[in-house]
């Protein structure tokens, strides 16, 4: 956790004055449950009180505050393994989580153990181990027994990227996958892949097969700059 | 419905490993290229095909030592076992000659994979079908780049139809083979847990014939049927693959890292 993150409540000064509205990347503090809830366990909750998104907007529709959960014990211990399971990169591609990749299925306490449930990702990816042991590493850290089961069923598609996961990728030059692979025909359809750094769709395939299993190498011909595209499977 | 039950456990383990093996040696082959390939592209591609074959492989090894319930794993089933304990076809295994051959195979290979894996990811085996679901669409890719290849060579200079010719002549007696089907194929279709290998025959034609029209190219002559991969009888190129293959279990027997 960054070291300028305000915790309302907590030792230091808020990011903002109130009546303010935050803008972008700038209201990770809410992330933090008031001081009065559940300070016991500092849990971190799986969505932001409020959109991360710049502007004004109401909350509900945006997927703000959906309201205060009651929750369990258990289910507490489940959010704080989650959170520290999901906080875990990619060994290839660090800018995005393995949440974000959809590779973390779920995580469950089961008789006090942590189950986290991993699905991998393309065949070939050699990184599968090491996100599983990079997962586990992680939930240890965090204070619980950790057990790591494979998902083979249903598999793993691109699909279940989610659309913070493609906003990562693209901010960091790698084109995301275009959406819908359900079908083998939309993979090999007129895919138009957008150039992640100036955004033009002249671009062109220079090979199927880059620098990783889940990726193309191609290149925009409008700024002549050479990129990564995420693979649809 | 429990597959398990559906076919005896002997049976489940023969056609996983029939399945895995394919993979492991055909990823092993394409492997050989890495560092050799005509161009930096293709030295990406053909490494990110074994890849994907090799990871298919471990998946399939995995379960099928699950299935067999004696607790030998991905790596006992791949590095472990003597030459006619394997079962894979004898297409994969054969030296990879020019670039051309080893086109051509994988081109055939996935052609025939894409129409197996498409009607096995609705399995009754969940696993198997979640091992297909995701291996249809990698397989899809290695279509598309191996027919890029062959239309390319067939349709190229004189030199590369001629040796694209020569790869289907000498490949082509160990096609039926893919479709060959006896007692394990058998029980296993009639459960639901794979299609008969013959019954994909039709979608094989129709792939191979869009490309082959596009590269210029006839389906060759069928030649007397070269079999045996299934029930472990190989080619004498089999002996030499396994050593390099084997060859650090052999030399330092139960090494991990």
């Amino acid at each position: 956790m960054s070291a300028t993150r305000g915790r309302p409540g907590g030792d230091s000064t808020p990011l903002w004055p109130a009546g303010h509205l935050p803008h972008k990347g700038g209201d990770q503090p809410v992330a933090w449950l008031s001081p009065i809830t559940n300070i016991e366990e500092r849990a971190v909750r799986e969505r932001l009180l409020i959109s991360p998104l710049v502007g004004e907007m109401a909350g509900r529709p945006e997927g703000g505050d959906v309201g205060q959960d009651v929750t369990t014990q258990d289910d507490r211990r489940r959010r704080r393994a989650f959170a520290a399971a999901s906080s875990v990169p990619d060994p290839e591609i660090p800018c995005v989580t393995v949440a974000d990749l959809g590779i973390l299925r779920s995580v469950e306490i089961v008789d006090g153990v942590a189950v986290a449930r991993v699905t991998p990702t393309y065949s070939g990816c050699p990184a599968v181990l090491a996100i599983e042991l990079a997962v586990e590493a992680s939930l240890l850290d965090a204070g619980f027994d950790a057990r790591i089961e494979r998902v083979m069923s249903p598999a793993w598609t691109t699909d279940w990227i989610t659309a913070e996961g493609r906003e990562k990728l693209r901010e960091y030059g790698i084109a995301p996958p275009s959406k819908a692979s359900s079908s083998i025909r939309s993979l090999f359809g007129q895919a138009q892949v957008d150039c992640p750094r100036c955004g033009s769709a002249e671009t062109e395939r220079l090979s199927e097969f880059g620098s990783t299993a889940c990726k193309a190498l191609y290149r925009c011909t409008a700024c002549r700059e050479p990129f990564d595209y995420f693979k649809c499977i | 419905m429990d597959a398990a039950l559906a076919v005896d456990r002997q049976t489940q383990v023969a056609f996983l490993l029939r399945l895995a093996d394919d993979h492991l040696i055909l990823g092993h082959r394409l492997s050989e290229w890495c560092g050799h390939a005509p161009m930096l592209e293709e030295d990406l591609a053909m490494p990110n095909i074994a890849l994907d074959l090799i990871g298919q492989a471990r998946a399939l090894y995995h379960y099928a030592g699950e299935v067999e319930g004696r607790g030998r794993s991905e790596d006992d089933l791949a590095f472990l076992r003597q030459e006619r304990e394997y079962l894979n076809c004898l297409m994969v295994e054969r030296p990879n000659g020019d670039f051309a051959h080893t086109m051509l195979r994988q081109f055939w290979f996935a052609a025939f994979m894409h129409a197996f894996w498409e009607s096995a990811s609705t399995s009754t085996d969940e696993t198997l079908a979640g091992i297909a679901a995701k291996a249809v669409k990698e397989t899809a890719y290695h279509i598309r780049h191996c027919g890029e290849w062959v239309i390319r060579l067939g349709d190229g200079t004189e030199e590369s139809a001629r040796r694209l010719k020569a790869a289907a002549q000498v490949l082509s007696p160990y096609l039926d083979e893919l479709f060959d089907g006896d007692e394990v194929t058998a029980a296993i279709s009639a459960a639901g847990i794979a299609p008969d290998p013959a019954a994909l025959r039709p979608a094989f034609e129709r792939t191979v014939s869009r490309v082959f029209s596009e590269a210029f190219l006839d389906m060759p002559v069928p030649a007397w049927p070269q079999i045996g991969g299934r029930s472990g009888r190989h080619t004498e190129a089999m002996g030499f693959l396994l050593t390099e293959l084997q060859y650090m279990q052999r030399t330092y027997p139960g090494a991990v890292w």
